[in-house]
């Protein structure tokens, strides 16, 4: 069981995009940093333990060219071995801060070139892999180098630490035709395996322990396993598009979110017999008529997780009893 | 975000000012032939081929109050005029049930199926003029052209796109708070029961395989909600059951139009930030504005034609109490320009805002560039 926290105020609403809720945590300094889109800038702010907001700060979207002020696709954190650092995607390019936001220390912007007139591209995103931050422009992954696999723009990446023998795969990415890419990194990247979508977009996806948690627009989650693609898991999870996914890896708990206004949390675990992965449901919360757009895990056991919902200009904070 | 939204942005507000002019033209009993006249101008002015070419080019959407000029100037196509206050309600409606419809939409494509509900309506606005009624059609040829083959992943950017557009808007709209469509708070209802979008399955089944594909284990959870599947797919065809009631005419005589403009948004202090910076790009707006006007061919009224003014309240009392008490956060700024001021940059722009008041005179500065903005910062 779950109760509702004191709520976080933001300055401006949150946007109704996708993986809209970046979570750093910080235990041992007691402290949370959430990030939110609100659309040409961003809010980056830490909370106490109780959800007191001890600092805020806003930030924009680089100005290039075109007509309108440039909006915000993503903001999140990269935890790198020897440092965390801040991301920002927009239409105009890629920036990059300390993990407070004080200070840019990259920018790479986005040619405007690469924008053919009929398909606007925007980078979206963002995740850390090892030394490297993969941040995804349009339909390609810019590393240091540019991993073609997508034809369709990328709507999300998820990497976990390399486990071994076992688990080679240890980064995919997902697109808005549904397709995933599943890759090894190292300095160079290799694409192992690619699971087809089905014609829904895929906006947030997952992987623990070799097996890929992929949300689709369709509300569903499925679980596949990384190194072969096959399905393992289908669950008819949601009522609308699943608009975030978030994990507690330690635990195995998974959490989703989507435009029904709910947010469900599952178990995952490996079966003792076929070694395959597992999912139970443990929990199911209603946010009152609130297009949910992001959604986080607040500490490393689960017991607690954050939602920030379209128009919503608050961080709503859920923990267990 | 999309650059293939404004076209949908545009029809489906237009959609909803026409039923919204036809209700008050009914309600202050306009003579039938001049109401006819009426949506009849505004509607061939919407529909005008050159005016559809510019509004489908792929771009990216204006700004509030630069679609906010684009209306103003449709409104007025023919012998009625609106005051100010009954401008801005209108524009309030419009935009509120535009983004109640995009919001309740169970699917991203399901917005096109909503502008053909708007579509369908207007063609019944102008049952007796065939030329109109070939212009309407040709539209809908385009939508299909253009979103036809869009994918599922298209349609969601586009969906997003338009709620970034209506972001923070809360007007409270009073047929919507007596539906419960909307709260007391200005936010929308959002059911967790009924109708399940297409394709969607209903949530609670957790099925598991085997390496081999087959199933090997069937979970049911509680999912919270109470729906069910979609009895049906919308047709996307010129003539055929839409499904989706999203669109469709929620105005009769009976049903009044009022807004209340008290409590529309908690967080005034961003909104106002953001609506009173500058922007640099104004400049590039208004060329695009002027393209897009410029295709407008308004037809100036010829002969004793006598106009009229609609009034969107029960009363002139009250629109003129409406207009003393709009929140300023709540204004909408119309562009007004100048005609003489800048023969270079915006000839076509000048001719066409020739009718409109002109403010008064702008200030010198050095750019020519700056003259036009400095008379959107006047207003």
């Amino acid at each position: 069981m779950f109760r509702r926290e004191r709520s976080i105020p933001l300055r401006g609403s949150a946007a109704a995009l996708c993986n809209n809720l970046s979570v750093l945590q910080l235990p041992v300094r007691n402290l949370t940093h959430f990030g939110v889109v609100h659309g040409p800038s961003a809010q980056l702010l830490s909370a106490a333990p109780e959800g007191v907001p001890l600092a805020q700060r806003q930030l924009q979207a680089k100005e290039g060219a075109g007509v309108s002020p440039p909006l915000i696709t993503q903001v999140h954190w990269c935890v790198l071995p020897f440092r965390v650092l801040l991301v920002l995607t927009s239409h105009r390019g890629i920036q990059m801060y300390e993990s407070d936001g004080s200070v840019m220390v990259y920018w790479h912007a986005l040619d405007a070139g690469d924008a053919s007139l009929v398909q606007a591209v925007f980078a979206r995103g963002i995740a850390a892999s090892g030394h490297f931050i993969c941040v995804a422009k349009g339909s390609n992954i810019v590393l240091s180098e540019e991993l073609a696999g997508h034809q369709t723009p990328v709507t999300d990446i998820a990497t976990e630490p390399a486990q071994g023998q076992d688990c080679i795969a240890d980064v995919v990415t997902a697109d808005d035709s549904g397709l995933l890419c599943v890759w090894r990194s190292g300095p160079e990247f290799k694409l192992l395996t690619r699971i087809p979508g089905f014609g829904v977009p895929c906006p947030s996806v997952q992987l623990w322990q070799g097996t890929i948690a992929a949300g689709y627009g369709n509300g569903q989650v499925r679980l596949y396993e990384a190194s072969t693609g096959t399905l393992h898991v289908q669950i008819d999870a949601h009522a609308r598009a699943i608009c975030a996914l978030d994990l507690a890896p330690e635990v195995g708990k998974l959490l989703s979110a989507a435009e029904d206004t709910f947010v469900h949390i599952w178990k995952l675990s490996r079966s003792p017999e076929g070694g395959y992965v597992e999912v139970e449901h443990c929990h199911g919360e209603c946010v009152p008529d609130t297009q949910v757009c992001g959604a986080r895990f607040c500490d490393p056991s689960g017991s607690s997780f954050a939602v920030t919902g379209y128009d919503l200009a608050e961080i709503l904070r859920f923990s267990s009893m | 975000m999309s650059v293939r939204t404004l076209p949908l942005l545009f029809l489906n507000l237009g959609g909803e000012m026409l039923y919204i002019l036809d209700q008050r033209l009914r309600a202050q009993n306009i003579p039938g032939d001049k109401a006819r006249k009426v949506l009849n101008d505004i509607i061939s002015t919407m529909f005008n081929r050159k005016f559809m070419e510019e509004l489908f080019k792929p771009q990216e959407l204006y700004s509030k109050k630069a679609l906010r000029t684009v209306y103003d100037r449709l409104a007025h196509a023919s012998i009625m005029r609106l005051n100010q206050a009954s401008m801005d309600k209108l524009y309030d409606l419009m935009t509120m049930a535009f983004k109640y419809q995009v919001l309740l939409c169970p699917r991203p494509k399901d917005v096109l199926l909503v502008t053909f509900n708007h579509l369908d309506a207007i063609k019944g606005f102008i049952q007796d003029s065939p030329t109109i009624l070939h212009q309407v059609d040709e539209t809908f040829q385009q939508l299909t052209e253009t979103y036809g083959g869009l994918s599922a992943g298209e349609f969601q950017l586009i969906r997003q796109t338009l709620l970034i557009f209506f972001q923070d808007l809360h007007i409270r709209v009073s047929i919507f708070l007596k539906d419960k469509v909307q709260n007391s708070n200005g936010r929308f209802v959002l059911p967790v029961s009924g109708p399940l979008p297409w394709g969607t399955k209903v949530p609670g089944l957790i099925r598991t395989f085997n390496n081999k594909g087959e199933e090997v284990r069937k979970a049911e959870f509680k999912h919270g909600g109470s729906y069910v599947a979609a009895p049906k797919e919308g047709s996307f065809e010129l003539y055929g059951d839409r499904v989706l009631k999203l669109g469709t005419n929620m105005y009769s005589v009976n049903r009044p139009v009022e807004t209340h403009m008290s409590g529309a948004s908690e967080n005034l202090a961003a909104q106002t930030q953001e609506s009173i910076a500058p922007n640099p790009l104004a400049k590039e707006e208004l060329n695009l504005l002027a393209r897009l006007i410029g295709g407008m061919e308004i037809k100036k009224p010829s002969g004793p034609e006598p106009g009229f003014r609609l009034n969107l309240f029960t009363t002139d009392e009250e629109e003129e109490q409406a207009a003393l008490t709009r929140p300023e956060e709540l204004s909408y700024e119309v562009i007004n320009i100048q005609a003489a001021q800048d023969q270079q940059t915006n000839e076509e722009l000048a001719r066409i805002m020739g009718e409109f008041e002109i403010l008064d005179q702008p200030r010198r500065s050095a750019s020519k560039g700056d003259d036009l903005l400095a008379m959107m910062d006047e207003l």
